[in-house]
Parts: structure tokens; sequence; C-alpha cells
């Protein structure tokens, strides 16, 4: 069973507020999920190759440059807090 | 006179070529449904939108110049940008996001003429089998309002079902298409990995989501497939790929039906009625072969590695600065844990968990890493099998649609549901579910998986079964 602190190491590493009720919750789910995973130490281990076998996604990664959209006041727009056209955020320090 | 939102694509097309109707009598004829529907497969729709966009496409059919989609009404699954919509994916930290840009399906389907009737139910970020995560209610399955329409694109599916819309898209990680258009009773396509752009597309897992059509019919469903796919400058992953349409005969075809498909689990109901089908082609001069992909035992496992950790990467950008909701309290981190602790459902939460645990230093090799490694090993499995097959033959969902509420409580039995549709997944194949048969009065489909970009193999393949389960 994962731990109690262990969930709560994870739930700030992934930036995540978790009630003391979701907490316990969070500790059988993961607990559950985590063992069942064990599964995978079954399968035959496999040296992962670095060009993927599918014979077509080596094709897939191109870097393509993509014209500008002009939708910047768009984006701006869906941002909850702003100032003339800035992004405001919090003070880091 | 005829009823018009029981009509195909192909039906709806010929009635408004002879001017029989135009497209703001069958958008009308739509919304009528949809404002009296109490299934909740819509979360927004627009009426004057829709009824503009109507005229706008009569015209076009007046001057003469349309194809098989013009003034057709189509609803689109809420992770999908329609500009100016919307755009909700399900969760409340965007139930006020207005979509800046159309994502390039819509683009697409807008340059040829469809009606946008509204957008659709998820499970939150399309994470779920049931739209049981949906932030804004489940959606009911239109054969038994006591239960599921399958998810994610529960929504999607059930507006097809129940005649709300034409046709539909939806988006597939692990089964969002195949599942709902199972337990709904109509036919949903889950492309190649690569065929449709997934540009516009609130990302959920990227080496996994797929768009796709939902449709009364195959045939249906091809044409949208049609009108949607293709390579995409504004996706890297999408892939120079022309459909072509392309008749293949049932007859002499090779048909594989893995075993480990009918192994424990499966409804003995379900099973009776896969292989039914099965019979079926076989009576029809198909080939069948029984074949092994050994490790589909892993591939749950697998998925639920490598999905939440791609969630956990792509879901960062909830943060409460960038988008929607926001909890403006104390410094910074606060707003962060605030903002997505409130703002996140359940199951999100879980598997945002779930893939930071598996990614955080110590356990990354031990889960992640091997997670990659089998899914090599389920990717070696069907490339062996298709070097003897033409499709695979096995069911779409081990059960018709569960009650509502059944599932809730324990994660492990919902990613259950998806058994049989994500194992594929990992490998990047497209695959169709289509009706096959009912239990009582809850339908149950086939899945016909084919090989990559093989999709005109398994939409000849599935018109020729319909007519055959008919």
């Amino acid at each position: 069973m994962i731990s109690k602190e262990e969930v709560q190491r994870i739930a700030k590493l992934a930036r995540l507020e978790l009630t003391e009720k979701e907490t316990e919750k969070m500790q059988k789910d993961l607990s559950a999920i985590l063992d069942y995973f064990d599964l995978l130490k079954k399968a035959p281990a496999k040296i992962l190759q670095s060009k993927n076998l599918d014979g077509q996604a080596g094709n897939l990664r191109k870097d393509e440059v993509v014209s500008s959209h002009n939708i910047a006041d768009k984006l701006i727009k869906a941002v909850p807090d702003k100032k003339e056209g800035y992004i405001k955020v919090k003070a880091i320090f | 006179m005829v009823d018009l939102t029981e009509l195909t694509i192909k039906q709806a097309h010929e009635g408004l070529k002879k001017g029989d109707f135009t497209s703001v009598d069958l958008t009308s004829a739509y919304l009528k449904k949809i404002k009296k529907s109490d299934l909740n497969s819509f979360l927004s729709f627009d009426e004057d939108w829709a009824i503009q966009q109507a005229r706008e496409t009569d015209n076009k059919i007046k001057a003469g110049e349309f194809g098989i989609l013009t003034g057709i009404p189509c609803a689109i699954k809420d992770a999908i940008l329609v500009k100016d919509q919307k755009c909700t994916a399900g969760s409340k930290i965007l139930e006020n996001y207005i979509a800046p840009y159309d994502a390039t399906v819509i683009k697409k389907l807008k340059e040829v003429g469809v009606v946008i009737l509204g957008k659709t139910n998820t499970d939150e970020f399309t994470m779920g089998s049931s739209t049981e995560n949906s932030a804004f209610g489940v959606t009911k399955n239109p054969h038994d309002s006591t239960r599921v329409a399958g998810g994610s694109s529960g929504g999607s599916a059930a507006c097809v079902a129940a005649s709300e819309a034409c046709f539909s898209l939806g988006s597939d990680t692990g089964g969002s298409i195949r599942q709902p258009a199972s337990l709904c009773g109509v036919v949903g396509l889950c492309p190649t990995y690569g065929a449709v752009s997934r540009y516009g597309l609130i990302a959920h897992a990227s080496s996994l989501d797929q768009i796709g059509p939902f449709a009364k019919n195959v045939e249906d469903v091809k044409i949208v497939f049609e009108a949607i796919s293709g390579k995409d400058k504004m996706d890297a992953t999408s892939y120079d790929y022309k459909f072509e349409q392309k008749d293949f005969d049932l007859k002499g075809i090779k048909i594989g039906v893995p075993k480990e498909y009918f192994a424990e689990g499966i409804e003995p109901e379900v099973e009776k009625i896969i292989k039914n089908a099965i019979k079926k082609a076989k009576d029809a001069g198909a080939k069948i072969i029984e074949v092994s992909l050994p490790s589909t035992e892993f591939a749950l496992a697998c998925y639920y590695v490598i999905d939440p950790s791609e969630i956990s990467a792509n879901l960062a950008r909830f943060d409460g600065v960038r988008y929607g909701l926001s909890e403006q309290s104390g410094s910074l981190l606060d707003v962060y844990l605030k903002t997505r602790g409130r703002g996140l459902g359940e199951e999100v939460k879980r598997r945002i968990m779930i893939g930071t645990y598996c990614l955080s230093s110590g356990y990354y090799d031990a889960y992640y890493k091997k997670a990659q490694e089998v899914r090599q090993l389920i990717r070696e499995d069907f490339k062996k099998v298709f070097e003897k097959v033409d499709l695979l033959f096995c069911p779409v969902s081990p059960f018709p649609a569960f009650k509502i509420g059944e599932k809730m409580d324990d994660p492990m039995s919902m990613y259950l549901a998806d058994i049989y549709t994500i194992p594929m997944k990992l490998a990047g194949l497209p695959g169709i579910s289509m009706p096959a048969g009912k239990i009582g009065k809850l339908p149950v489909g086939l899945q016909i998986i084919g090989n990559h970009f093989e999709e005109n193999k398994i939409l000849s393949v599935a018109q020729q079964m319909e007519k055959l389960l008919k």
C-alpha cells in the first residue's frame, strides 16, 4: 500500500491540492492500480529500438515552420488575469 | 412526410440536391429534437448560428456548388475546437473557455459546408468510458436511459443514435469512439494514428489521440473520414495519406480472430453475437483464421502507464494562468495547487497522479520505460498477425451498456471496459465498431481492426458485413 505521505508528495509534484478525503481515496485507488502494474514485470524483456517499427513513424517527425496565425489577441482573451496585452502572474519569489 | 432526422448523409444529400427540402429544414428538424431531448448528449448548441450556417449552405446548393456534406447537420465532441464557440472538454476548469481557432477537422468540414449544430458531452478531458466523469452530467443511453452511453465520446455516439445529428465527430485515445459506438448501436471509426490531424483537439495522450467519425452506417462514416483525413502542416504527426475508395470482396478475405479476446471476462451473450458475425463472414466466403496476440494480457497495464504519463505532461498547461478557471489566492504555487485541485475532477486527478508517479525519479524505469518496451511487443504482435491476415474481427466491449453509477467507485473495473479497444491503439492501428446484434434492447458492436492506413479495407468489408447482419 502506498503511504499517505507518498500520495501527498506526488500531489505536490503534480501541482494538485487534495482534500483529506481525496488523499485517502487516492491512496486506495493508486495502490490498486500500481499493484495491477506489477503484471508488466511478467512481460518478456525487450530492448527498445530507437527507430519505430511501424515503418511510418520515422517520417512523422520532420520539423515544419508554421506561419503565424494572428490569434494572439484571442489567446490573451482566454487568460484569467491580464493587463494591456500582457499576462499577469504572481511573483515567483 | 419522412422524418428528416432519420436520413443518412447520402439520403439527405439526395433530398437537398432534388430540392425536396432545404438545409434549414434539416437543421430545424434536428434542433427540435435536441431541444426536446433529455439524454444530455449536447453540452451546448447555438440555434441561431446553426440556422445561419444552414441558410448559407442553402444558397450554395441553389447556386449548384456543393458536395456530399454540404448542408448536412453534425455535432462535434466538446474536446475539439470550433472557433468562437465554447469548448469545455467536459471540465469545470474550461467551463467558460471560448475556442480561439478552428481545429483542422473543423476547418475542413466548414470548407465543404456542413452545419455544426453544437458540442457534445465527453468525460472530462476525454478520460473515461461512460461520460460519468463529465463535469456537466452523464449522457444517457438512448436505448435505456438508466444506462451509460459509453465514453468518452458518449455524447457524439448518443446524439447519432437518437437522431439528434446526422453524424458527429469524436476522439479515440483508448476506445473513446468505438466503445460508445458499440454501446449506442452506431458506427464509429478510429482512424490510423496520423490519418487525421489532431490540431485543435484538446490533448489527452498525444501518442494515442485520434479524431474520427460516428454515423448511422458505414458509408456515412466513410464519407466523413474522407473529408477530414490527410496531412496537415499544423500536426507534425499527421501523415501524408489520401484515402482511396477501393472494394475488397469479403469472399476470400482472410479474417483473423484473436483467441485472447474470447478468454475470461467476456459476457457470453456478447461472445455469441460476435461469433455469429464471424460465422456470417465465413458463410460469405471469408477465410477465418484463429490467431494469437500473446502480449494482450499486458496491454491494459501498459496503456495505464503510458496514457497517464502523457496526461500528467499535457495537462500541466491548466495552471490557472493561461486558461479558464483561476483561484487567485496566496503565492503562485497556491494558484497552481488550488486551481487544479478545484477545477479538475476525480478521474483526471487520478490519472495525473498515476502519470506523475510513473515518471518520477526512481520509478521511471520500472513503469514508463517498461511500458514502452511492452508497447513495442504489442506492436510486433500485430505486425506478425497482419502478415497472415487482412483484418481482425473481435468484440469492442466485453459487455453491453452498463448501469449509470455501476463502475464509478472502482476505477479498475471502468478501465476494463476498454480491454479490447486499447491494444490496437498502442500499435496505432485503425478500427471500426459496427452494430452486430442486440442483447434485449442493448446494442453490441463488432470491432474490425485493420493494418495501418487500410481504412479502405475495413470500410469495404464493414459495408458487406452490414448487409449480412441486417
